[in-house]
C-alpha cells in the first residue's frame, strides 16, 4: 500500500494530526503545521515531476499512479487512487494553500484545536483529489465539510453562529442529492450481470448508464457538487460564510473546497453520463451564466471587503462550472486553469483582508482609506491580486479567462452554425460582460482603501506585514504569476489524458 | 424427547445461568458485598458475551430448529444477539454508577435481574418461529420494562413514564394479537412457514387488517409514527440507564424481529399489501421524529425524538427487503448501539454529577469537561452520518440495500429520508453548539467521572471510530445475512 506516492497525500496530514495532538505549546505547533505543508508541497513537486517523466516516456493511460485496494468487498469498494493532469494540477494548488494558511493563522487563538481541524480538512481535501472510487470519493468530500462548522462557529467573528449553520446545512444538503447521485450511478454502473463498481475509471469505460436515468442521476450529481461550487441559486452560504470564517479558513475554504465542488461536477457528473451533459447543460448554463454576473454586480454594492471577496469568488466560481458546461476541451482547459487561478488569487485576497482586519479591526471600505502611505507592502499585494482578478496579461486570471471566453465562443458558434440555437452564445456574451463589472468592483475597492486621504487618524499608527505575513502573500502571489507567464505549462499539464466520453458523444452527433 | 435439542438454545441457557448466579448472589450474598453485584454482573454477561461470539467464530452456531420448528437458531440468529449483548454490557457498564447509589442499596438485584429477563424475552422475539413463542418474548421484553422505568421512585417523573409504557405496552399487545387472531382465522396456524404457505396469493382485505394490526402493535415497541407519543415521556422519566437499554437495545431486537416476522409470515405478499404501509411509515418516523427533536431542550427528550427518527432508519432495511438490506440494518442497529450510548454516557454521567440535564446547561461544556463534550460531539456526529466515524458508513450502507434493483419509488423514499438527514444534522449540531461554540456564565463545573462511567464511554469512543473504518465487521454481516434462512424469502 505505501509504496504508492499518492497515499502520503492522506497520510502527511494524519500524521500531522497526531503530532499536534501531542503538541504542548505554540510553537511545537507551528513547527508541525509548516515542516508539515512544505512536506505536501514537497510531496506534490514530485508527483508532477514524476508524472511528467511517465508521460515523456510515452505512457499514454489515462490515468498515472492508479492503485486499488479492496476495502469492503460485497460492495465492491475500494480505496482507489489515481491522477492525472488536472487532479495534480489541484493537488499543487491545495498543498501551496495549506503552506499560505498556516502562516496566516500564525497567531489564532487556540491554535491547537484550530490546527487539528484544519488539517482534518485538508485530509479531506487531498484525500477527494487523489481518488478515483466513488465512495471514497464521496467519504472524503464530507470530510472535509463538517470541521468547517466548527472552525467558523469557534474562531469566526460576526454572525458567526448563523453562517455556520447554513453553510454547514446548505453544503450537506447538497450531499445528500450527491449521495443519491453516487448510488445511482453504482447500480447502473455496468452492464446487466456485470461486476458493479464505484471506479470511475471503469464507469466511464463501461459507459452502461441508461438513457433515461442519466437524466434523472445527471442532476443530482450536478447539483450535489454545484451547491458547493456555489452555483446559483444554492450560493447563498457563500458570502456569509466567508465572512464569518477566521482568515486561514477563507483562504482554503474559497481557495480549495470551492474547487470540490467544480472538480467533482467535472470528473463525476460530466465524465459518467455524457448524453445527459450534453441534452440537460442548458438548464445549468443557465444556472450558472447569472452567478457569474449576479455575483459580480453583489460584489459592486457591498462594502464589506470579505462579502466583497466572497461575491467575487461566487462569480469567478460560476465562470468555471459555465466552462465546464461548454463540453469542448478548450472552455474544459480553461476550467482547470480558473480553478488553479481563483484558488491562488482569492486566497491572497482573503489572506490580505485578514491582514488588514488584524490591524484596522473594521473590513468597512468607507471607514479606510490611504492604505498605501500605511502598509505599503500589503496595499501593493492587493492590487497584485486585484489585477489577477480582473485578469491582467501576465497573471493568472487573464490566461484563464481568455481560454474560457475561446472556448465558450468556439462551442456556441458550433452550436449556432449547426441549427442548435444560440443559447451557448447569448450566454457566453452575457458572461463576458462580467469582466467589466469585476473591474468595476476591483478599481472600486482599489481606489477607496488604498489610495485617497486616510481616513481614521488612527490608522496612522499602524505598522506593514510581519515576516509570516510577507511569507504567506509572495508564495501566492508567484504562484499567481507562474500560471500567468507559463500558461503553456499548464495547458500541456492538464492534456486530457483521461478523456471525457463527452468528446467522443459530441463527435457522433 | 432429544434433550440434545436444547443445546441449540446455548445462548438462552448462557443467560440463563447469568439471571440465576445473579439472583443466588443477589439472595445469598451478605449485606456489605451486594455492593459488588454490578461488577459481578458485568463480568457474567461479559462472560456470556464472549462465548456466544466464540462459538460463532468456531463455527459451532449453525441453523437448528428446537420443539418442532418453534424456536429457530442459525448464525444470523446468533449474531444479532451477540450485537445485542454487547450493547448490553456497555448499558451495564455505564450503570455501575447509578445502581451502586444509596438509594438503590435495596433494588439493586432486582434492577439487574429484570434487565435480564426483558434481555431473555428478546432472544425469544429473535429466534420465534411461531406466534405463540413471539408472543411471549415480546410480553416477557415490556412488562418487566416498565418495572424498570419505575426504579427512580423518588421522582415523580418516573411514576408517570411507567404507567404510561404499561399502558401502551398492553395496548400495544392487544392490536398485535387482534392481528394475530385474524391471520389464524385466515390460515389455521401460528406457525411462520405455513402461515407465509397459507397467504400466497391469497390477497384479501382482512389480510390486509391482519397486516395492519401486527405492524401497528410492533410499531408501538419500535416507536414509529404515529405508535411514537409514549417515547418522549417514557424516555425523559426513567431513569438514564433504563432510557438508554430501551432506546438501543429494546428497539434494535424489536427491529430485527420485525424484519423476521414481515420476512417469513408476510414476505409472499411484500409489494402487495405491505410495502406502501412500510413507506408512509418510514416517511412519517422519519420526518416528525426529526421536526419534533429540533425543538426539545431536555436532553433525554431530544435524543427520544432522535431514537424516533433513527428507527425510521432502520425500517429502510425492512422495505429494502433484500441481504443488502438485512446485513445493513444489522449493521445500523450495531453502530446505533454505539453512537446512542456514547450520548447516553455523557448524559447520565453529568446528571449523576450535577443532575443536570439540559441542552442549555452544556453550554462552554468544552471549556470545563473537554473529554466529556468530545465524547458527546463524536456521538453527535455519528448519529448525524458524518464520515469517518460509523454512522456515516451504517446510514450509506442502509440507503444503498433500499436502492439495490428498486423502483423510481424507493429512491424517492431514499431521497426523503436523505434530505431529514439534513435536518437532523441541524438538531445534532445544535448540541455540538451548545458544547463548542455557547458561552455561558456558570457552565457545568469540571467533575472527575466514575471509572465506570469512562469505561462505558471508551467503548462508545472506539465503536464510533473503527466500526466503519474497518471493513470486516460488514463483510461478516453482509456473508451471514446472505447465507442466511432469512434470505431465502426475499423473493421479489
Amino acid at each position: 500500500m505505501f509504496e504508492n506516492i499518492l497515499i502520503y497525500f492522506v497520510v502527511i496530514p494524519l500524521v500531522m494530526l497526531g503530532l499536534l495532538a501531542l503538541c504542548r505549546d505554540i510553537k511545537q505547533i507551528r513547527a508541525v503545521a509548516v515542516v508539515g505543508s512544505l512536506g505536501l508541497i514537497a510531496l506534490s513537486v514530485v508527483t508532477l515531476v514524476q508524472y511528467l517523466g511517465m508521460r515523456a516516456a510515452g505512457v499514454e493511460d489515462p490515468m498515472l499512479f492508479v492503485d486499488s485496494w479492496t476495502w469492503f468487498a460485497p460492495l465492491n469498494i475500494h480505496l482507489a487512487v489515481g491522477v492525472d493532469g488536472i487532479s495534480i494540477a489541484m493537488l499543487l494548488l491545495s498543498s501551496i494553500i495549506v503552506f499560505a494558511g498556516s502562516f496566516a493563522s500564525w497567531t489564532i487563538k487556540e491554535p491547537k484545536a484550530f490546527f487539528l481541524w484544519l488539517i482534518l480538512l485538508s485530509v479531506g481535501v487531498f484525500g477527494f483529489f487523489i481518488s478515483i472510487d466513488m465512495f471514497t470519493m464521496f467519504m472524503f468530500y464530507e470530510v472535509a465539510l463538517i470541521p468547517m462548522y466548527l472552525l467558523i462557529g469557534v474562531w469566526g467573528s460576526g454572525n458567526k453562529n448563523y453562517s455556520a449553520m447554513k453553510l454547514t446545512l446548505m453544503l450537506m444538503g447538497g450531499s445528500a442529492f450527491l449521495m443519491m447521485g453516487l448510488i445511482g450511478i453504482y447500480y447502473h454502473s455496468a452492464p446487466e450481470g456485470g461486476q458493479l463498481t464505484w471506479n470511475l475509471l471503469e464507469i466511464v469505460k463501461n459507459a452502461s448508464i441508461p438513457h433515461g436515468w442519466q437524466s434523472f442521476l445527471f442532476p443530482m450529481t450536478f447539483v450535489g457538487f454545484g451547491v458547493l461550487g456555489a452555483m446559483f441559486p444554492f450560493h447563498t452560504w457563500s458570502p456569509d460564510g466567508h465572512a464569518s470564517a477566521p482568515t486561514a479558513v477563507s483562504m482554503l475554504h474559497a481557495g480549495v473546497l470551492m474547487k470540490l465542488g467544480g472538480y467533482g461536477c467535472f470528473r463525476v457528473a460530466i465524465y459518467t453520463m455524457p448524453q445527459a451533459a450534453h441534452e440537460l447543460s442548458w438548464i445549468f448554463l443557465i444556472l450558472t451564466g447569472i452567478s457569474v454576473v449576479y455575483g459580480a454586480f453583489c460584489a459592486c454594492v457591498k462594502t464589506d471587503l470579505k462579502y466583497i471577496n466572497a461575491y467575487s469568488s461566487v462569480s469567478h466560481c460560476g465562470l468555471v462550472l459555465f466552462a465546464i458546461l461548454m463540453l469542448n476541451e478548450t472552455a474544459m482547459t480553461g476550467a482547470i486553469m480558473q480553478m488553479l487561478s481563483h484558488g491562488l488569487m482569492t486566497a491572497l485576497f482573503f489572506a490580505l483582508i485578514g491582514m488588514i482586519y488584524g490591524r484596522t479591526h473594521t473590513r468597512e471600505i468607507t471607514q479606510m482609506g490611504g492604505m498605501m502611505q500605511i502598509m505599503p507592502y500589503l496595499s501593493v499585494c492587493y492590487v497584485i491580486a486585484g489585477m489577477a482578478s480582473l485578469g491582467l496579461p501576465g497573471l493568472s486570471g487573464f490566461v484563464a479567462e481568455m481560454t474560457i471566453f475561446v472556448g465558450s465562443f468556439q462551442a456556441g458558434m458550433t452550436d449556432y452554425l449547426a441549427g442548435h440555437g444560440s443559447l451557448r452564445l447569448v450566454f457566453t456574451i452575457i458572461a463576458c460582460c462580467s469582466i467589466v463589472i469585476t473591474a468595476v468592483y476591483i478599481l472600486r475597492v482599489v481606489g477607496k482603501l488604498l489610495f485617497g486621504p486616510v481616513h481614521d487618524e488612527h490608522h496612522r499608527t499602524l505598522t506593514d506585514a510581519t515576516w509570516w505575513e510577507r511569507l504567506s502573500t509572495v508564495t501566492l502571489i508567484i504562484c499567481v504569476a507562474a500560471i500567468g507567464c507559463f500558461p503553456n505549462f499548464f495547458n500541456n499539464l492538464i492534456n486530457f489524458t483521461f478523456k471525457p466520453a463527452i468528446f467522443s458523444v459530441l463527435g457522433m452527433n | 424427547m432429544d434433550y440434545s435439542q436444547f443445546l441449540a438454545m446455548k445462548q438462552e441457557i448462557a443467560l440463563l445461568c447469568v439471571f440465576l448466579l445473579v439472583f443466588l448472589y443477589d439472595t445469598f450474598m451478605p449485606r456489605e458485598s451486594q455492593k459488588g453485584l454490578p461488577v459481578f454482573t458485568v463480568v457474567l454477561m461479559l462472560l456470556a458475551t464472549a462465548a456466544g461470539f466464540c462459538s460463532h467464530c468456531l463455527g459451532t452456531s449453525c441453523q437448528s430448529e428446537v420443539f418442532g420448528g418453534m424456536y429457530f437458531t442459525s448464525p444470523v440468529v446468533a449474531a444479532i444477539k451477540t450485537i445485542l449483548n454487547i450493547g448490553v454490557v456497555i448499558v451495564l457498564i455505564q450503570s455501575i454508577k447509578w445502581a451502586g447509589g444509596e438509594l438503590m442499596i435495596m433494588r439493586r438485584g432486582e434492577f439487574y435481574e429484570l434487565l435480564l429477563v426483558t434481555l431473555f424475552g428478546m432472544y425469544l422475539m429473535v429466534s420465534a418461529r411461531h406466534f405463540l413463542v413471539f408472543v411471549i418474548g415480546l410480553e416477557c421484553a415490556s412488562l418487566p420494562l416498565a418495572a424498570m422505568v419505575a426504579f427512580d421512585k423518588n421522582r415523580y417523573e418516573s411514576h408517570e413514564a411507567a404507567i404510561k409504557y404499561i399502558l401502551t405496552a398492553v395496548f400495544s399487545s392487544a392490536v398485535f394479537m387482534m392481528g394475530l387472531s385474524f391471520v389464524y382465522g385466515l390460515t389455521g396456524s401460528l406457525y411462520f412457514d405455513k402461515i407465509y404457505a397459507a397467504v400466497f396469493g391469497a390477497e384479501s382485505t382482512l389480510l390486509v387488517m391482519a397486516v395492519a394490526f401486527v405492524i401497528a402493535g410492533i410499531g408501538f415497541k419500535l416507536s414509529l409514527v404515529p405508535f411514537h407519543l409514549w417515547t418522549a415521556d417514557v424516555y425523559q422519566g426513567a431513569p438514564t440507564s433504563v432510557t438508554s437499554y430501551l432506546s438501543v437495545i429494546s428497539k434494535g431486537a424489536t427491529a430485527f424481529a420485525f424484519l423476521v416476522v414481515m420476512a417469513q409470515v408476510f414476505g409472499s405478499v411484500y409489494s402487495q399489501v405491505w410495502e406502501w404501509m412500510m413507506y408512509a411509515l418510514i416517511i412519517l418516523t422519519i420526518t416528525v421524529g426529526n421536526l419534533f427533536a429540533i425543538r426539545q431542550r431536555n436532553m433525554k427528550r431530544f435524543l427520544a425524538f432522535s431514537s424516533i427518527s433513527q428507527a425510521g432508519y432502520i425500517m429502510l432495511g425492512v422495505i429494502a427487503y433484500n441481504a443488502l438490506g438485512l446485513a445493513a440494518m444489522m449493521f445500523y442497529i450495531l453502530v446505533y448501539i454505539f453512537s446512542n450510548l456514547g450520548a447516553f454516557g455523557v448524559i447520565g454521567a453529568i446528571e449523576n454529577a450535577t443532575g443536570k440535564v439540559s441542552m442549555d446547561d452544556y453550554r462552554g461544556l468544552s471549556k470545563t469537561n473537554p473529554k466529556l463534550s468530545f465524547v458527546m460531539m463524536l456521538a453527535m456526529f455519528s448519529l448525524a452520518g458524518i464520515p469517518p466515524f460509523a454512522g456515516f458508513f451504517s446510514k450509506f450502507f442502509i440507503f444503498t440495500g433500499a436502492l439495490q434493483g428498486a423502483s423510481v419509488a424507493i429512491y424517492v423514499l431514499v431521497l426523503i429520508a436523505l434530505i431529514n438527514t439534513i435536518i437532523s444534522l441541524y438538531y445534532y449540531l445544535l448540541v455540538v453548539k451548545a458544547m463548542y461554540i455557547s458561552e455561558d456564565e456558570c457552565p457545568v463545573k469540571n467533575f472527575k467521572s466514575a471509572c465506570s462511567e469512562r469505561i462505558g464511554m471508551w467503548i462508545a469512543v472506539a465503536g464510533i471510530l473503527f466500526l466503519g473504518l474497518v471493513s470486516p465487521v460488514y463483510d461478516t454481516l453482509i456473508e451471514l445475512a446472505a447465507n442466511s434462512e432469512i434470505a431465502t424469502y426475499f423473493l421479489r
